[in-house]
């Protein structure tokens, strides 16, 4: 009798912890999804996490555009956070004739656009070299090229800026566009890298029909190879423009005072400040260097890089998840 | 037989002929820079007008930095400290943010663009004014006190490297721009079968990221902590870096001391990214990438 009793007992719960699993299973449908990445709480999550971060990411960029544009009491009122009451584009005029931008902008293409193609084009033909032929001293070579990967600039700079010197490269961007005609450089251990990976993915049977036809190894890169590598082509062009216009370590060693690229204004920003505006135009110029008027002046350096971004964005993007920067 | 032998040769040649420039490049502008660097961190050198005054010195300029220099194992022990943490904040962080963005979410080219804006700006100029303008750090860090938590409750030599990384975070945050990339890379290559296999045999997203996700982006992981750490010593805020430079113009200890340092710096670079290999590459076990071709 007790026993039957217990057992029922036993039942009815077992009975009642199903009914209650199905509804919680049907809820945890909604809420997590089937998969367990489809569920609105999951959705919610990974939104408000990208959100956050995107926000973290560019508070920076957020703060320097605010500051640039706040005029001085602006700057001084505590209540003014983000929006200045009146655009101050002022803060914009004094930092394009600090920087002396024409000239300056002039002066970081030549040295960043210059030295990029013959990164480009040099580290193709050695990425190729390495991606499809067998020849002796190949690892050993590619171990190099990790070497110089990893050896600070400062251990080869010195020796490199004598060499300049003797045969009177200095002050041109002649000393960075030289080692980039010959693979070397800024970097250049990743562009060969990364056009290795890409030419490894390249099916072998397009060559091969190419040389049935009758073209030679360099025709048939040029031709038939390259026209079909412009996604690594534009990934590793956009790299090497930006890190050369962002350089400043060798650029004012190997230019010096002749030719000065707009970070290294920015670097001599303060004195070139007083200089322009100094006491000799007392009056309505005599505004004191501050914080927006420096700002507008790293606006205006990382502006031309913006505006390239926003157009290349969608290749800098699509075209490395798609090759893949690396492989395995 | 000879047929293929003549073949042979003729694809070792033009291997040759493509890898020329590199070969001539790496001679002129790397081998022959590094031997020279290498001879003078083992003499005075004084750079005069009339040309390059060197005297051999053997290890002296080695044993100055160790035992002498007020500044430069204080300045390299800091900035390791400081790389220990700042390493797997980074590698950790791409990794989330790569995670994230690989998900079936709306809006995805917005959030990649974000994500790898940095990697376009970041040079050493701009953000050395970003800087010294208080742009840098999350203002909410500051307001709950967490600064004077750390130094109230850590010995300084540890509480000082980790509270210049709370406040460098944002710029921390945005040399992770390649190793999202890397990250993403590797993400897709995951054969997308596993994780179905996986999902209807009723594993749960947790357990499917700890058992297939992690494991077949492990080598990744490497391929990310090796650039972070390259990326971070070969930067040319850091400190050691700088005190480098300034020997380089210094007349008392010259050109030769300051390879000296440069040197010693890539030994140690080299060994930290020696021990990471071999750690990474021991247990080399169970990889769902290659199992799944």
């Amino acid at each position: 009798m007790k026993q039957g009793i217990a057992s029922i007992m036993r039942a009815a719960k077992a009975a009642d912890k199903k009914t209650f699993e199905n509804g919680w299973n049907k809820s945890k449908k909604f809420l997590l999804g089937r998969q367990g990445n489809d569920g609105i709480v999951f959705k919610l999550v990974v939104y408000a996490l990208l959100i956050s971060i995107g926000f973290v990411y560019l508070y920076p960029i957020f703060y320097m555009i605010s500051q640039s544009l706040k005029s001085l009491q602006d700057l001084l009122d505590p209540t003014v956070l983000w929006l200045p009451k009146s655009l101050h584009l002022d803060n914009y005029i004094r930092a394009w004739h600090v920087l002396d931008f024409p000239r300056a902008f002039g002066a970081s293409l030549l040295n960043s656009v210059l030295p990029a193609i013959a990164q480009t084009v040099s580290c193709a033909l050695v990425g190729y070299g390495f991606a499809r032929f067998r020849f002796p001293g190949k690892n050993v070579m590619l171990a190099l090229i990790l070497l110089t990967f990893i050896i600070p600039v400062q251990v080869v700079m010195i020796p490199l800026f004598l060499l300049f010197q003797q045969y009177g490269l200095l002050g041109s961007p002649l000393p960075f566009i030289v080692p980039a005609l010959f693979a070397g450089g800024i970097k250049s251990a990743l562009f060969i890298l990364i056009y290795l990976q890409f030419f490894k993915t390249v099916p072998k049977a397009l060559e091969e029909s190419a040389q049935i036809d009758g073209a030679g190894a360099f025709k048939t890169f040029f031709r038939i190879i390259l026209p079909i590598s412009v996604p690594a082509i534009v990934v590793v062009f956009l790299f090497s423009l930006v890190w050369h216009w962002n350089e400043t370590y060798t650029t004012s060693l190997y230019l010096g005072e002749s030719m000065r690229t707009l970070p290294l204004k920015l670097q001599s920003f303060d004195l070139a400040y007083s200089q322009t505006y100094s006491s000799s135009n007392v009056g309505m110029d005599a505004v004191n260097i501050n914080e927006s008027i420096k700002l507008a002046g790293t606006m205006l350096i990382i502006l031309p890089l913006l505006t390239l971004y926003l157009f290349a964005q969608r290749w800098f993007v699509e075209v490395i998840d798609k090759t893949g920067i690396t492989g395995e | 037989m000879l047929l293929r032998l003549i073949r042979k040769r003729r694809e070792m040649f033009t291997g040759y002929l493509f890898v020329l420039p590199w070969i001539i490049g790496f001679l002129l502008f790397m081998a022959y820079p590094i031997y020279f660097s290498l001879n003078m961190s083992f003499n005075r050198v004084l750079i005069t007008s009339e040309g390059i005054n060197t005297t051999f010195v053997a290890w002296d300029n080695f044993k100055y930095a160790f035992l002498s220099d007020p500044q430069y194992v204080e300045e390299l022990v800091v900035f390791i400290q400081q790389v220990v943490f700042i390493i797997p904040i980074v590698v950790i962080f791409s990794m989330l943010v790569a995670l994230l963005i690989n998900q079936p979410i709306r809006f995805k080219g917005l959030f990649r663009g974000i994500f790898f804006l940095p990697v376009v700006i970041t040079s050493g100029e701009v953000v050395k004014e970003l800087f010294s303008q208080g742009a840098t750090s999350i203002p909410i860090v500051e307001r709950y006190g967490i600064v004077q938590f750390l130094e109230a409750n850590f010995s300084s030599t540890w509480s000082e490297p980790i509270i210049t990384v709370i406040q460098q975070l944002i710029i921390i945050l945005w040399y992770s721009g390649v190793q999202i990339l890397i990250f993403l890379a590797g993400l897709q290559k995951v054969n997308s079968q596993i994780y179905e296999a996986a999902s209807i045999d009723g594993a749960s997203p947790w357990e499917i990221f700890w058992k297939i996700t992690l494991p077949s982006i492990k080598p990744f992981i490497l391929v990310n902590i090796v650039y972070t750490t390259v990326d971070l010593f070969t930067n040319a805020l850091n400190g050691v870096i700088g005190l480098i430079k300034e020997h380089m113009f210094k007349l008392n200890t010259g050109f030769g001391y300051a390879t000296a340092l440069a040197w010693i710096y890539f030994a140690i670079i080299f060994v930290i990214l020696l021990l990471v290999v071999l750690i990474f590459s021991r247990n080399e076990d169970y990889n769902p990438r290659k199992a799944g071709r």
